[in-house]
């Protein structure tokens, strides 16, 4: 068991906290003393921050050298972000284009969408959103709904709408999932787009969420017309092109999860200020369970690191974590509220913030339910659900389902 | 960051699985419940398998292991259910090679059997050292202890202790009269030592109730901490057994969801199964990882070893409780009967739980250390 670099990133780990030393002055504060509160000026800021960093070679460093990363591997991105967390610098801001859909694009695109992309995502000069769920396609993604048909000149007309798009109030792109074929199963019908967010027809609608924030967005296309040549990964093939970024999202969960704050010692100092509390052993089994099981997670991770160090793919089991993660913290909100009574509850306490953002983090990335399910199925090899849609052309597909909600 | 096994930790691991093989731990498990006299003894396999110096040093005369390779064995262990002689010889190895006692040599070697009597640190709600009651909520205060030079005598009683019947030596653990602990070495038939030997619901552990009654041996030179660790190793490894008997229940579980059918289909495809039995693996790999953390505490930072040791078991006790009784539910009817080996996994999981300050406490020892700002030290 060794948890230390080896000699070459031990080597990599020094030059990244001498860029951060040299350059931390120039990271924008988000929180606390000074920080930044117009929101233009935050976006301008981090723009400016995220462009410093894929200079450096800290943004996008697993991408490709020939379009602007460092070409290195997983691990030197988690030493990148150990070492900007211990320098108390904000990440990047486009986690979602750098981290998922630039790795599509990449993996999936034309050579003229990679050049003419990738570098304007890297250098935040164009913000990606994620196009994929709507109302009726969260868990089951492939029931996407928004259509995507062909012009007689080849360019493609979309009516739809999405939601729980981040970034979208301030993207210029956006990577769409939309359907193309209804005659085929739902599976084999879909088509992945490169959309301009600026195209006439696109209207973007802040969602606003319990705490009252807007921080998704719902996006709704009326006869938007986009090029012949947005499509990614040919037509009909969205399906595994949205695989792609789907195994991106989950690594980009995985390395990342320890940023979410989610950790025993931070709920145990907001329950030691309350001596009776402290005393009080239901109170302390309660903080014992749910620190024992974060704390499990942060070693799930080391396990993450150290199997693809290892040259091994990290199987779906890691997503258990964000199950462990998410429950926990559920738990934990309650119990500091418990604790704090009704003024953890005050919209400016960040136990507030917390209580009112959990029940949605529940279902993002895909239901706990489904985890469950494509878990104890992939790994486990359990039999699959019975299901009505397979076989069936997206086209019939609402009748039966009407069919068997009337039986 | 390389947590793959070493060679020497793989050949240790499969050593222990093929000792443990060719025994038929589960039968004896099922038998030793009519039949007291066909609880096994595993002393000779501890001794084959090179358990018993385990986590002796080199010099005097054991394998310098640390505690992580003591949890691969206890995995295996837990795997067959078997009783194998941990929780009550490796603590006492280990504070017997940390003392550099006399004896530690013999005990390496397996020629002298030891078992610790385990002692309970202080917390801030049990502000004393305590030991295990023979009954109810309320903890007994740890033996009284007169120290004389170079020895020490005890009065006291320890209850549950495991594999303290089959000892040569006791490591007993009490407290001065100022309230500072003090460590020493009985011999089991020592003037004033009375060895109740016992079991409970569990044929697989062999227990006794060990009373002091002005019993006279040999001081160990240790400190709190020392013998603060014996404690929370104890914890490590009932959370090792629980992994293992947690892994062979989400095994045979998984299997007859596979081929049992219900309503013309197989029953884990149903989510309510399919749910439980991933429940049971979250908690089988949330377990493993935290056994990963008490083997890097236990050697590099052993200021965080009482809380990794103390999650590990709250987590491990929960995942064998939870475990146990899925297994049962997934077997329906059959898995609550004698013929099968469930039963036998609930067994374990009901003594275990309530062994050696029971899960509960290890749960409100992490809440201890967290909240007296002693939680992992991170960048």
């Amino acid at each position: 068991m060794d948890l230390n670099d080896t000699p070459e990133q031990a080597q990599y780990r020094t030059q990244i906290r001498a860029w951060l030393e040299e350059h931390r002055s120039e990271a924008p504060i988000l929180q606390g003393e000074g920080a930044l509160t117009d929101p233009d000026e935050i976006l301008a800021a981090r723009r400016a921050w995220q462009r410093k960093l894929a200079e450096g070679g800290l943004a996008g460093a697993v991408w490709p050298k020939e379009y602007g990363g460092r070409g290195v591997g997983p691990l030197e991105t988690v030493i990148i972000s150990q070492e900007m967390r211990r320098a108390r610098v904000p990440g990047i801001l486009d986690v979602i284009g750098v981290g998922m859909l630039g790795p599509t694009i990449i993996a999936h695109g034309t050579e003229e969408q990679k050049l003419r992309h990738l570098g304007p995502m890297l250098h935040a000069d164009e913000v990606w959103c994620q196009l994929f769920s709507e109302p009726g396609a969260g868990s089951d993604l492939a029931a996407v709904a928004t259509r995507a048909e062909q012009q007689e000149d080849g360019s493609w007309k979309l009516n739809g709408q999405k939601v729980w798009t981040t970034n979208a109030q301030f993207s210029a792109f956006g990577l769409l999932l939309a359907r193309t074929n209804t005659a085929v199963p739902k599976h084999k019908g879909m088509t992945m787009f490169l959309v301009p967010m600026d195209a006439a027809g696109i209207t973007v609608r802040g969602l606003r969420q319990i705490s009252g924030e807007a921080e998704f967005n719902e996006v709704f296309f009326d006869d938007v017309v986009i090029a012949a040549d947005s499509v990614v990964g040919g037509v009909d093939n969205g399906w595994g092109v949205g695989l792609t970024t789907l195994m991106f999202e989950r690594l980009t969960i995985g390395l990342g999860s320890e940023a979410f704050g989610y950790d025993g010692a931070r709920f145990a100092r907001a329950i030691a200020q309350d001596p009776a509390a402290c005393a009080d052993p239901h109170v302390r089994r309660e903080l014992g369970e749910i620190a024992a099981e974060l704390e499990s997670i942060r070693w799930t991770g080391y396990r993450l690191i150290s199997d693809l160090q290892g040259g091994q793919i990290p199987g779906p089991e890691f997503g258990l974590a964000k199950v462990t993660t998410v429950n926990n913290a559920v738990r934990a909100g309650d119990l500091i509220a418990d604790v704090l009574g009704p003024e953890a509850l005050d919209e400016s306490n960040e136990w507030s913030y917390m209580i009112s953002f959990l029940p949605g983090l529940k279902s993002a990335g895909g239901t706990e339910e489904i985890l469950r399910n494509t878990i104890g199925e992939r790994v486990l090899g359990l039999p699959a659900e019975p299901r009505l849609d397979k076989g069936v052309a997206f086209s019939e597909l609402r009748a039966l389902e009407k069919e068997a909600s009337a039986s | 960051m390389n947590l793959n096994l070493s060679d020497e930790q793989e050949f240790l691991r499969d050593a222990a699985q093929g000792a443990l093989s060719r025994l038929a731990t589960v039968e004896a498990a099922r038998e030793g419940l009519e039949d007291p006299a066909a609880i096994l003894d595993l002393w000779p396999t501890a001794i084959e398998a090179g358990w018993t110096g385990l986590l002796v040093s080199e010099e005097r005369g054991g394998a310098g292991l640390g505690a992580y390779e003591a949890i691969l064995v206890a995995i295996e262990a837990g795997k067959v259910l078997a009783g194998a002689p941990l929780l009550g010889p490796l603590p006492a190895s280990l504070l017997l090679d940390r003392a550099g006692a006399a004896t530690t040599a013999q005990v390496a070697a397996g020629e002298l059997r030891a078992a610790w009597l385990p002692a309970r640190p202080p917390s801030s709600l049990e502000t004393a050292w305590t030991v295990d009651p023979r009954e109810g909520r309320a903890r007994a205060g740890a033996p009284a202890a007169v120290v004389d030079g170079d020895s020490v005598t005890f009065s006291g009683t320890v209850c549950w202790v495991p594999d303290a019947g089959e000892a040569d030596l006791l490591v007993a653990i009490g407290v001065t009269a100022s309230g500072e602990p003090v460590a020493g070495v009985l011999e089991a038939g020592a003037a004033g030592v009375v060895v109740e030997p016992t079991w409970r619901y569990d044929a697989t552990r062999r227990l006794a109730h060990v009373t002091l009654n002005g019993a006279t041996g040999v001081r160990l030179n240790l400190g709190a901490d020392d013998i603060a660790a014996a404690w929370y190793l104890t914890h490590a490894l009932i959370a090792a057994e629980s992994l293992g008997a947690v892994e062979t229940a989400l095994q045979v579980s998984l299997a007859y969801a596979k081929e049992r059918f219900t309503f013309g289909r197989a029953i884990g495809s149903y989510q309510a199964v399919k749910h439980g039995i991933v429940e049971i693996l979250r908690r089988q790999e949330n377990t493993r990882s935290l056994l990963i953390y008490v083997g890097f505490a236990f050697s590099d930072v052993p200021e965080e070893f009482a809380y990794a040791a103390s999650a590990a078991r709250s987590v491990g006790g929960a995942a064998l409780d939870y475990a146990a009784r899925e297994q049962i539910a997934v077997h329906g009817g059959i898995g609550a009967t004698w013929e099968h080996d469930a039963p036998l996994t609930f067994r374990r999981a009901q003594l275990s739980r309530r062994l050696v300050g029971g899960t509960d406490d290890a749960t409100d020892r992490v809440a201890e250390e967290l909240l007296a700002g002693r939680g992992p030290r991170r960048d």
